[in-house]
């Protein structure tokens, strides 16, 4: 049999699907091991025993200081910054993606210009956002809403361009006005395409938040990373990797639940 | 005075003639089809009707009113394909007919209600009630066209303008589609007009059947002439001209015998 039809049955699938994972934990457990042995106080490598403990800490227990807990503290500050980053760049991508899309006249005077400016590099762009909008949350907000808009509106655009003209020009042969062709016709076919543009970026809107967050806050996911690392503080670093890969990984997994249940025409195909 | 009157209609496309002269004159009722070769026009012809595109020269009016700028609700449509707006469950798209034509696209309560059961009325007449929560995508090639045909009826068109509507159909299906648009066409009375690569549907189906192709044709410069009407057939009573004369004119058959001659 050709190894290109050869299929997995589903136990040797779930297995397929969780070694590397198991492989990745045996690997770092064996190295920490390694260099733990040669010297017990290495920093580099914690076991994962420590990490375990250090994650507990985290989640459970109070600063010494103010008594909040610091972990979740962070968490709803960079969540709240990143979800109103992706709300606004969202909200502003649709809105210019269809005008960009439907209307020739907005067509010719925008395209060119969003095109340009998805060039620009947003990182580049954020002492500019730190000398406008100050060190508070909203510099934070616009780098990610600069980061993510052009090139989530230029894809909106193209996804209105691709609908069929002929859909386009039967709504006008029943009646249907500008306005209702973009609120009947286009918009109910590119809102799961604008899903599925939020989750294309949430891996560049994490970027830059945690980029911004690392330059200037004073709470935050980024801020912590970046804060612990003068002490070599791995076990805390790696707790906060993970937090933020399991929080990026659900936001992603709802996101493409919502897709499915909002949006069941498009698997009526099949 | 003629239904749709086209006069002289020139369309290029970067100076390259796609069709020149074309003069026709339909009645109201009429079914038109419209057959030729690939590249010769007849699509073109057929988008300048719904006034989808606006020609270089000439106008085309239906029923003595204003030359159209955009596709408008008296001149319906069924493309081979996309006609049907994939979002939209069966009857949803069958009440967009109505409903898009509103100020926000949307009808509500009571409007909404007589929409539907008028929907339901059209779905029942196409044969499609059993499928009517369902999405286009899960319907097959002839279900969609049945659809497409219903939706552009339900905006009550007084020219139903149709693109090789049954070009992608098995030759079984669409031999039924045939038989459900001649029902279709005998309820309504209504213009048609029908591009077809199919010589034998266009006759089968049409009360006149016109051939577009290049009357004239440069060998050094191929884009210089465009096609036009060449042949304008009869397709009524199987093709056979003057079949129903005496329908027409009954008072041809009274004419009095030649007295014979006195001998």
């Amino acid at each position: 049999m050709r190894l290109i039809n050869r299929k997995p049955s589903r136990p040797l699938a779930v297995f397929l699907a969780a070694l590397p994972f198991v492989i990745v934990l045996i690997a770092y457990a064996a190295g920490s091991e390694i260099r733990l042995a040669a010297n017990p106080a290495d920093k580099l490598l914690p076991a994962l025993s420590t990490i375990q403990d250090t994650a507990v800490r985290l989640f459970t227990e109070g600063d010494r200081r103010s008594g909040d807990i610091l972990l979740w503290k962070d968490t709803w500050a960079s969540l709240s910054r990143l979800l109103g980053g992706l709300a606004i760049a969202a909200t502003l991508s649709l809105l210019i993606g269809m005008v960009v899309g439907l209307l020739p006249l907005f067509r010719s005077t925008l395209s060119g210009f969003v095109a340009v400016l998805s060039m620009v590099p947003p990182l580049a762009l954020l002492p500019i956002l730190f000398i406008v909008f100050g060190l508070g949350e909203t510099s934070k907000v616009v780098l990610i809403v600069i980061g993510i808009t052009p090139f989530m509106t230029r894809d909106l655009a193209q996804r209105v361009l691709d609908i069929p003209h002929e859909q386009i020009v039967k709504a006008q042969t029943l009646g249907a006005s500008s306005l209702v062709i973009a609120l009947r016709v286009a918009l109910p076919q590119v809102l799961p395409r604008l899903i599925a543009n939020v989750r294309l970026s949430l891996g560049s809107a994490w970027l830059f938040l945690i980029a911004a967050e690392a330059v200037a806050a004073d709470v935050g996911l980024g801020y912590r990373i970046f804060l612990v690392r003068r002490y070599l503080a791995m076990d805390v670093i790696l707790t906060y990797v993970v937090w933020i890969t399991i929080l990026a990984f659900v936001l992603d997994w709802a996101l493409k639940q919502l897709t499915r249940k909002a949006f069941p025409w498009m698997e009526a195909g099949l | 005075m003629s239904f749709v009157e086209v006069r002289d209609i020139w369309q290029a496309y970067d100076g390259r003639s796609i069709i020149e002269r074309v003069n026709l004159d339909v009645a109201e009722g009429e079914f038109v089809s419209i057959v030729g070769a690939s590249g010769c026009g007849k699509s073109t012809f057929l988008r300048l009707l719904l006034a989808d595109e606006r020609p270089v020269r000439g106008k085309i009016t239906v029923d003595g009113g204003e030359v159209a700028v955009e596709p408008v609700r008296e001149r319906g449509v069924v493309f081979q394909r996309y006609s049907v707006f994939p979002h939209l469950t069966v009857r949803e798209n069958l009440i967009a007919g109505e409903g898009f034509s509103t100020r926000f696209g949307w009808l509500g309560g009571a409007a909404r209600k007589a929409a539907a059961e008028r929907a339901d009325e059209m779905l029942s007449r196409i044969g499609l009630n059993h499928v009517a929560g369902q999405y286009p995508a899960s319907l097959s090639g002839g279900m969609q066209q049945r659809l497409a045909i219903g939706q552009a009826l339900t905006a009550r068109p007084r020219v139903l303008l149709l693109d090789e509507p049954f070009g992608a159909l098995d030759p079984g299906t669409r031999v039924q589609m045939h038989e459900f648009l001649s029902e279709l066409r005998a309820e309504t009375k209504m213009t048609v007009f029908m591009v077809s690569h199919d010589l034998e549907e266009a006759f089968k189906l049409g009360d006149r059947v016109l051939v577009f192709d290049k009357p004239r044709w440069d060998p050094q410069d191929p884009g210089l002439y465009g096609a036009t009407v060449t042949y304008d057939f009869d397709a009524r009573d199987g093709g056979m001209p003057f079949q129903s004369i005496l329908d027409r004119y009954p008072s041809l058959a009274d004419t009095p015998k030649a007295e014979p001659i006195p001998a």
